[in-house]
């Protein structure tokens, strides 16, 4: 039996987070803790630290109500660099932490940090039901498609047969694709970016943040140490242009460098999606799929992350999902104001006399 | 035809009264038994209701097994309950029913050799056919075989009774059969003059939307009554006094009802909003479903995907200022072990609930043990102690849950709060305390920084920094300006919090998380040494029964019959295990002897012996149901007249 639940109108994923005085402003350096950053030189992480600190002050949020969890792997170490609240919890538990976090601090920006290890691996299991129940926090899914803060086995989004010290003859397990993954968990947002492309990392990062529900961020990032020039293809200028299939919503989706752009159509067969030259499209008559990140069915939205192969002919990046619907945390809360305003109208909290009426129950008597 | 009850034909006024004996008894011990459809739960529930509200202490033992439906008429699928109530203070169950109500072969067969000789049984004899009976082993009917003539039987057609007291209900005659447990609760409540208002009362609010459900049940229940008046069967009527109370508001109460109103009433008072995690398991889930009610009191209940999520979002909320709370058996425990182990390194509030079940494994999931006290002290990896307490009945549930909040919130740690099956789903009367009478222990929430920077001028928050008695450290929550840190489970340096991986900073550390945990303030444990002492020292009993857990109502009652039989036994009982009464050393060593029973084998007595270097005997069960007290009673005989003796020393040999 299901009940109309009776939720709020979604509004800003930050609504409810107090934001800073008018004429305030914070900067980088207000998000930067006094800790020594520890990563390796080159790494990825570096990139999207930076980021992260430039963009957190556009947010407008006053920084103590900004919350940064996080599993373990190379990336779970952001939180000790940020001057906000954080926890370093356990391995792949940091989506399950923030949601009790999210559920009882509607005033809280939570952020999970999370890598390929800890969110599809040992984690997996958590990031799908944070996913299903829009738990209204944002996943960013640093992916290096390697282990390396335990010295580089294979990781599930290893390409099959990578060769590393725990499979010296190949891997044979096939990869996920996040972003799949995350469309088939129904997240309300989904997102791809790279940790070498700075401006469009902020960009969507910020659309993460304020979406409302569950955001899950892919970020391709670098590991020179275990994985080195695992995203090369995609940080060569020309190669980039030809690979990157960059989604915008409302927008054609085409790609490909001017004279030999490519369309993405519905694929003959009516399923799915495939690449063809964009002027052998208009010919035929066939015309790109228009990108629609609103809409409902993620069908599309999926059917174009299945573009992603592991030869990274085609990459499409950018915001693949931004559906709106209730967020757990908001109907959670609604129920504890329904049943509060069912005991004693708006406002009401429970008072000593109450807890009395509880503990006597229905069925108590009295011995003089 | 009406649905509506007809208030003339109400129980209490029968059409064709028949005057009978009324006889007064003391106590009585009364098992229902069925098959696991036959809602033999819910007959014992509503018999325990009106009992208690008569005034009789009760203590209740509902056995019934894992399948929801196990075949019907077959051993496996009995499901029983048991009530033991009377005149004065009842510490169990009872060792052996009284009075044993069987509605089937089945149930005849699985519970008839627990009855004390004598005893009576009341059998339902609709389903004693060829089929049934071989179904469960019986050659020949007990019922015409002789082989029941130990004991007073009223053999009693109640399936049938129960179908023509409803033939105009117009119902199948499957459904009718359904109200069978009515009539025997009928039957039951007229034979021992209880009262039926309530009863009716809870039907009618149980089956408002379904009037013929609702009418088949009441009436079935009049006719049980009814059939009690009139039949010639029955001669004599029972009645069992009220048991002298203090004065004060009651109610029964189950211990999985009283743990949760303890930990809502603990935060109510505490002024924190209480959030639980949980994942569905027996015999844990009414915590769960109780919690999930209480919304207006601040609850937030969260089922999530799995146990380790359950912890997680507890030990989240705990870190966003809630009383984070979560509730599980054992192999629950079992997975939310990493999650304890980073609430011990962080540091914060956060309370941990198993109601223990048997093991290992997946074990006995509706059975009750007592086998996770080693892995609520030490199921974790590192050194990392947890403080744990042990409710010792159904009602002492609540106290345990106000202590283990006291516990978490004021020492900024997980608490173990380890009930188990028995206490989850037996029930006692209890006197409801008032809110004031509720421990409210000080959140003491950071609002500003507690230092200074090297400068000795800029505030500082330093979130590693103790408090100088209790060792707890601020919790300092998010939203709150000034006070921005981290934190995580890495070991942290003393004061600071910074990672640190320094040698000597770790070993300080972990002596001080357990310095944190040793120092925990709890009660001495008191012995009570009956009459014998006469104000003398414990030495001049024999033994010292000590017990921790469920285990006190059997114990209570062998210690009784013990010194009823003249030996000169002391008890005592211990509420906190870790960190034990600081006077608990020379309790022990003040007794020649020590008996332990536990529902495990032997795991506080491995604690003591470890601890105190003192040879305590154990005397252990595991058969899924709490001791008899005839077997404590036969332990402590045993040790009295030297038949069990300590493991010899080295230097006794």
């Amino acid at each position: 039996m299901s009940t109309p639940l009776g939720l709020p109108t979604l509004r800003s994923g930050t609504a409810d987070v107090p934001s800073l005085p008018d004429g305030v402003r914070l900067g980088k350096k207000d998000f930067t803790s006094g800790s020594e950053v520890r990563w390796c030189p080159g790494c990825g992480d570096y990139a999207v630290l930076a980021a992260v600190q430039g963009f957190l002050p556009e947010l407008g949020l006053r920084k103590e109500n900004v919350v940064f969890i996080s599993g373990i792997g190379c990336s779970s170490r952001f939180p000790y660099y940020l001057d906000t609240y954080g926890m370093h919890s356990i391995h792949g538990r940091a989506p399950a932490i923030a949601t009790g976090l999210v559920a009882s601090r509607p005033d809280l920006s939570v952020f999970v940090v999370t890598g390929d290890g800890d969110a599809l691996s040992i984690g997996g299991n958590h990031l799908i039901h944070a996913m299903r129940r829009n738990v209204n926090m944002t996943v960013l899914l640093f992916n290096n498609r390697i282990y390396g803060l335990t010295k580089g086995q294979y990781s599930p989004t290893s390409e099959v047969g990578k060769v590393t010290k725990s499979t010296p003859s190949g891997s044979l397990d096939a990869p996920f694709n996040p972003v799949s993954l995350a469309l088939g968990a129904e997240a309300s947002f989904v997102a791809r970016t790279l940790d070498t492309d700075r401006k469009h990392l902020t960009q969507v990062l910020r659309a993460a943040a304020e979406h409302r529900g569950t955001s899950l961020v892919e970020i391709y990032q670098g590991c020179p140490i275990f994985n080195d020039g695992a995203f090369d293809v995609l940080k060569d200028r020309e190669e980039s242009v030809a690979r990157l299939v960059r989604l915008e919503h409302g927008q054609e989706v085409v790609f490909g460098a001017e004279g030999s752009q490519k369309a993405v159509v519905r694929s003959a067969s009516g399923f799915g999606v495939e690449v063809v030259g964009l002027e052998e499209a208009r010919a035929a008559g066939r015309e790109p799929v228009v990108h629609d990140v609103e809409t409902a069915d993620p069908s599309l939205a999926f059917a174009l992350s299945r573009l992603d192969e592991p030869t990274m002919a085609h990459v499409p990046v950018g915001v693949f999902r931004a559906h709106s619907r209730p967020t757990y945390d908001d109907g959670v809360r609604s129920q504890l104001d329904a049943a509060r305003e069912a005991s004693g109208g708006p406002g009401w909290r429970a008072g000593d006399d109450d807890l009395e009426a509880l503990l006597r129950g229905g069925d108590s008597w009295t011995v003089e | 035809m009406s649905t509506v009850p007809d208030p003339q034909r109400s129980p209490e006024q029968p059409a064709h009264r028949v005057d009978k004996q009324v006889e007064v008894l003391e106590r009585v011990v009364i098992r229902f038994a069925g098959d696991s459809g036959d809602g033999m739960q819910l007959t014992g529930d509503r018999f325990t209701a009106e009992t208690a509200s008569l005034g009789n202490d009760l203590a209740t033992l509902p056995n019934f097994p894992a399948e929801i439906r196990a075949p019907a008429g077959t051993l496996p699928g009995v499901s029983s309950f048991q009530l033991h109530f009377a005149d004065h203070d009842v510490t169990t169950p009872g060792d052996a029913p009284d009075v044993l109500v069987a509605m089937n072969p089945a149930a005849l067969r699985a519970n008839v050799h627990d009855v004390r000789p004598g005893g009576t049984l009341i059998i339902d004899t609709d389903d004693f056919t060829p089929r049934n009976l071989a179904k469960v082993g019986y050659a020949t009917s007990p019922l015409d075989d002789g082989s029941l003539e130990g004991y007073r039987v009223h053999a009693l057609p109640m399936q049938s009774m129960t179908v023509e007291a409803l033939k105009d209900l117009g119902l199948s005659r499957k459904d009718a059969e359904r109200s069978k447990n009515m009539f025997a609760l009928g039957l039951l409540s007229w034979l021992y003059e209880r009262p039926t208002a309530q009863t009716e009362r809870f039907l009618t609010a149980k089956f408002a939307k379904r009037a013929a459900v609702l009418e088949a049940n009441l009436r079935s229940f009049r006719a049980g009554w009814a059939f009690g008046e009139t039949t010639e069967a029955f001669p004599v009527r029972f009645t069992v006094p009220p048991a002298p109370a203090e004065k004060g508001t009651y109610r029964n109460v189950t211990g999985n009802a009283a743990l949760a109103y303890g930990l809502v009433a603990a935060a109510h008072r505490a002024g924190l909003p209480l959030v639980l995690g949980s994942y569905p398991i027996t015999p844990a889930s009414d915590i769960l479903h109780t919690l999930s009610g209480l919304k207006r009191f601040d609850v937030t209940s969260l089922q999530v995907e799995d146990e380790i999520a359950a912890v997680g979002a507890a030990l989240g909320a705990s870190f966003g200022g809630a009383l984070g709370v979560t509730t599980t058996s054992g192999p629950g425990l079992a997975l939310k072990s990493e999650t304890i182990g980073l609430a011990v390194a962080l540091e914060l509030p956060l309370v941990v609930v198993d109601v223990q079940r048997g093991g290992p494994s997946t074990g006995l999931p509706t059975k009750t043990e007592q086998s996770d006290l080693l892995q609520a002290m030490y199921g974790r990896n590192g050194e990392s102690p947890v403080p744990v307490v042990a409710p010792s009945t159904p009602a002492d549930c609540f106290d345990a849950a106000v202590d283990a909040v006291r516990i978490a919130v004021k020492y900024r740690t997980p608490v173990l709060l380890l009930s188990d099956g028995y206490l989850g789903n037996g029930a006692e009367p209890w006197r409801v305390p008032a809110a004031h009478d509720v421990h409210a222990v000080d959140p003491d929430i950071s609002t500003d920084p507690n230092s200074t920077a090297d400068d000795g001028m800029t505030p500082q928050f330093r979130p590693f920094l103790r408090d100088p008695d209790t060792l707890a450290r601020p919790w300092a929550v998010p939203g709150t300006a000034g006070l921005e840190h981290r934190v995580g489970g890495l070991e942290k340096a003393d004061v600071t919090g910074e990672i640190s991986y320094d040698p000597a900073n770790h070993d300080r550390m972990v002596r001080l998380r357990r310095a944190k945990v040793k120092g925990i303030e709890v009660p001495d444990v008191t012995v009570d040494t009956g009459d014998h002492a006469g104000g003398h020292d414990h030495a001049d009993s024999d033994l010292l029964v000590l017990g921790w857990g469920s285990t006190r109502g059997p114990i209570t009652a062998a210690v009784r019959e013990a010194r009823r039989r003249g030996l000169r036994v002391a008890q005592a009982h211990l509420r906190h295990l870790n960190p034990l009464p600081a006077n608990l050393g020379e309790v022990l060593l003040a007794h020649e002897h020590v008996l332990v029973p536990e529902m495990n084998l032997g795991q506080l007595a491995l604690l003591l012996r470890g601890r105190y270097l003192v040879d305590v005997i154990s005397c252990n069960q595991v058969r899924g149901l709490p001791f008899t007290s005839t077997e404590i009673v036969e332990a402590i005989e045993d040790v009295v007249a030297g038949r069990v003796r300590p493991t010899p020393r080295r230097d006794a040999r």
